[in-house]
């Protein structure tokens, strides 16, 4: 009788909730601090933002059986070799760019946002930005991209067009540095096999 | 009836006013998919979809604040203290969310900078509100944890559901401040956002929605306290037991350390857990009283909230919630799909249930039934379901098309978006949401109508 009635006591409840909860957050809370230094900058899986003066790729890493980002040769972007400081300032403009025109709710980065527009989280290395250097007039995949962002609606892609949102040219440069940064980040294989396999095969 | 009461009806009649607008901005984002020349060049989709999650939130928000503003003095026997400011507050809250519609629609975009932010758009999922506005908010919400904990003071009486809230409303408003920053690594950026979106919709919320359903039950089935609040008690350590390291599977692809994969697949996949407790609850309790009750609407749709939240944040959740399976489904109309129907079960219906038991108090019906709800009901829940089933159909094809097979890339995503099966899902979703839109119609009438017309039992007796 006894045991029942302690398993009908909120108190026994209670306990056992808080005890609960307690563990939980504890394990979260060294979990946090684990992490936070892996995605810090120039952590083991966000590189410094001095990344877009190189050449960035993803390939398969057979050891963990996922797609990561590689960092090659210098590859600069505007035919300018950005300084630690410079380099943050242009992804602190990147960021404040894609809030303003909240971006994220047509696209996704890392998967998160909205699902209207294509995911962003690799899109600098995008293969369709060869072709794009010749509808845009452009030497190099940066300019491409610039040129698409300053103007969306005269380089219509397909049925959906994304709208002119008034960026100027520094906005835009902002951006394309922001996803050549986003590019080398270690998503743990998201998006898988990206741009490795045609949709026509 | 207690002038916090009085309040409670304001945030509950605000509420439905603002699922309307949900609504309506939920169609018009639905319809851009099928017709993407729509109002181009005037109001794009990111606009139409802001508007459509964050009068989400706001709605929800509005029916949780009006059920715990009724619940309060009840559960208290005297008026709640700050009444005054709270009602104040409630008329400035209104306002906020009027001016800030108003500057989505018409002024869209700020500039690229802090003043930006501030006035006009932070372009943040869910907390897209400029920074005045989210300091609006939380002082609401200071002003509310004070209504709540200033009366259990002044009352000298703390009850086990008020002790839940009380200690509830702490991560509730702590976290909200993360809609504040603006990281400049997305990584970090995307860490302390889920921390806020995770920890108040699959834990925060969920605690709370506990709460109000705690005191629902009393009022509707008249259950024992004692059962209650152990039953409640159970539900915390579930959610929270699973829902804090469950806020794993939102780490899995943004940059964090790979043992995410196994700690929130994990955690995660036991999260349906506290949800199938419910049910039970709900199966056990209707049972007992042989689904018998003076309040039909609300009992129906306390019902339709326990199996809501089981099958759309449970089983939906689950479904995608595994990584192996996550990789291919995140950030698809998938995840649409169980973000509608996780919505729909955890929190709306709930809500709904709540908006019910007080019209009944409130129009003094000692019955309260008819036809009407039940229209509201059918076409409410067969449009969530439709739109649901709908949006897997797209979400499928995308993940196969885009994803497996495409490798996410431009040309992989167009080839998904523009397979007959996700457009035909789109089509689908749109006309189930119209269905949805006309339940909600009904179901604004009937709220507004239920007790002043007499019950179908009195009619026929009359007849």
């Amino acid at each position: 009788m006894a045991k029942v009635s302690q398993i009908e006591d909120p108190q026994f409840w209670r306990a056992g909730a808080i005890s609960i909860v307690l563990v939980m957050l504890i394990v979260l809370i060294m979990l946090t601090v684990d992490s936070l230094a892996a995605i810090t900058v120039g952590g083991s899986h966000v590189p410094p933002y001095t990344v877009i003066n190189q050449k960035i790729g993803y390939k398969l890493e057979s050891s963990r059986g996922i797609d990561v980002p590689t960092i090659g040769e210098k590859e600069l972007l505007f035919q300018h070799e950005y300084t630690p400081a410079e380099a943050e300032a242009l992804i602190d403009k990147g960021k404040l760019v894609i809030q303003s025109r909240a971006c994220m709710d047509c696209h996704t980065f890392f998967g998160n946002g909205a699902y209207y527009g294509p995911d962003l989280t690799k899109a600098w290395l995008d293969p369709a930005w060869e072709g794009w250097k010749g509808i845009t007039g452009a030497e190099t995949r940066a300019e491409a991209m610039t040129r698409f962002l300053m103007d969306p609606v005269k380089y219509r892609t397909w049925g959906r067009t994304m709208p002119n949102l008034h960026l100027s040219r520094e906005e835009a440069t902002a951006i394309v540095a922001y996803l050549k940064w986003m590019a080398a980040v270690d998503t743990n294989g998201f998006p898988a096999n990206f741009g490795q396999i045609s949709v026509n095969q | 009836m207690y002038r916090s009461q009085q309040l409670a009806l304001k945030y509950l009649a605000a509420a439905i006013v603002i699922f309307g607008a949900m609504v309506v901005a939920g169609l018009m984002s639905a319809y851009y998919y099928i017709n993407p020349d729509f109002l181009f060049g005037l109001l794009h989709f990111n606009i139409s979809k802001t508007l459509h999650i964050d009068t989400l939130v706001i709605w929800l928000l509005f029916g949780f604040i009006g059920a715990v503003y009724w619940y309060l003095p009840e559960e208290f026997g005297i008026e709640p203290v700050g009444i005054k400011a709270a009602e104040v507050l409630f008329y400035v809250l209104c306002a906020a969310i009027a001016v800030v519609t108003l500057v989505f629609v018409f002024i869209q975009y700020g500039p690229s900078n802090e003043v930006g932010m501030w006035l006009v758009n932070q372009g943040r999922k869910y907390v897209e509100a400029p920074r005045w506005a989210a300091v609006g908010i939380v002082v609401v919400m200071l002003v509310f944890a004070y209504n709540v904990i200033g009366t259990a003071i002044r009352a000298r009486k703390i009850t086990g559901i008020v002790g839940v809230l009380i200690v509830d409303l702490i991560p509730l408003i702590v976290l909200y401040l993360d809609a504040f920053p603006a990281a400049r690594n997305m990584s970090v950026d995307l860490f302390w956002w889920w921390w806020l979106v995770h920890m108040w919709v699959e834990a925060t919320w969920e605690v709370l929605i506990g709460c109000i359903m705690a005191w629902a039950l009393m009022n509707l089935l008249g259950t024992s306290r004692r059962i209650v609040e152990a039953w409640l008690y159970i539900e915390v350590a579930l959610v929270l037991g699973t829902g804090i390291l469950g806020l794993g599977h939102h780490y899995f692809w943004i940059g964090t350390p790979q043992y995410w994969l196994a700690v929130g697949g994990f955690f995660s996949a036991f999260e349906p857990l506290p949800l199938l407790g419910m049910v039970i609850h709900a199966i056990y309790d209707a049972g007992t009283h042989h689904m018998k009750t003076t309040n039909r609407p609300a009992f129906y749709w306390m019902l339709a909230e326990a199996f809501g939240n089981f099958i759309g944040a449970g089983v939906w959740g689950f479904m995608m919630t595994l990584p192996q399976v996550n990789l291919y489904s995140h950030g698809t109309q998938w995840t649409v799909s169980h973000g509608h129907f996780a919505f729909w079960g955890a929190y709306a219906c709930g809500v709904i249930s709540v908006c019910y038991l007080v019209l009944q108090k409130v129009r003094g019906s000692a019955f309260l039934d008819g036809i009407t709800w039940r229209w509201a009901f059918a076409a409410l829940n067969v449009g969530l379901v439709g739109m649901v089933g709908a949006l897997l159909i797209s979400g499928f094809a995308q993940a196969f098309i885009e994803r497996a097979q495409g490798g996410s890339t431009l040309e992989a995503f167009i080839a998904g978006q523009e397979n007959f099966w996700f457009l035909d899902g789109m089509y689908a979703r749109f006309a189930f949401g119209l269905i949805f839109a006309a339940g909600y119609v009904v179901l604004a009438y009937d709220l507004l109508t239920i007790g002043r017309r007499l019950p179908v039992h009195a009619m026929a007796v009359a007849e």
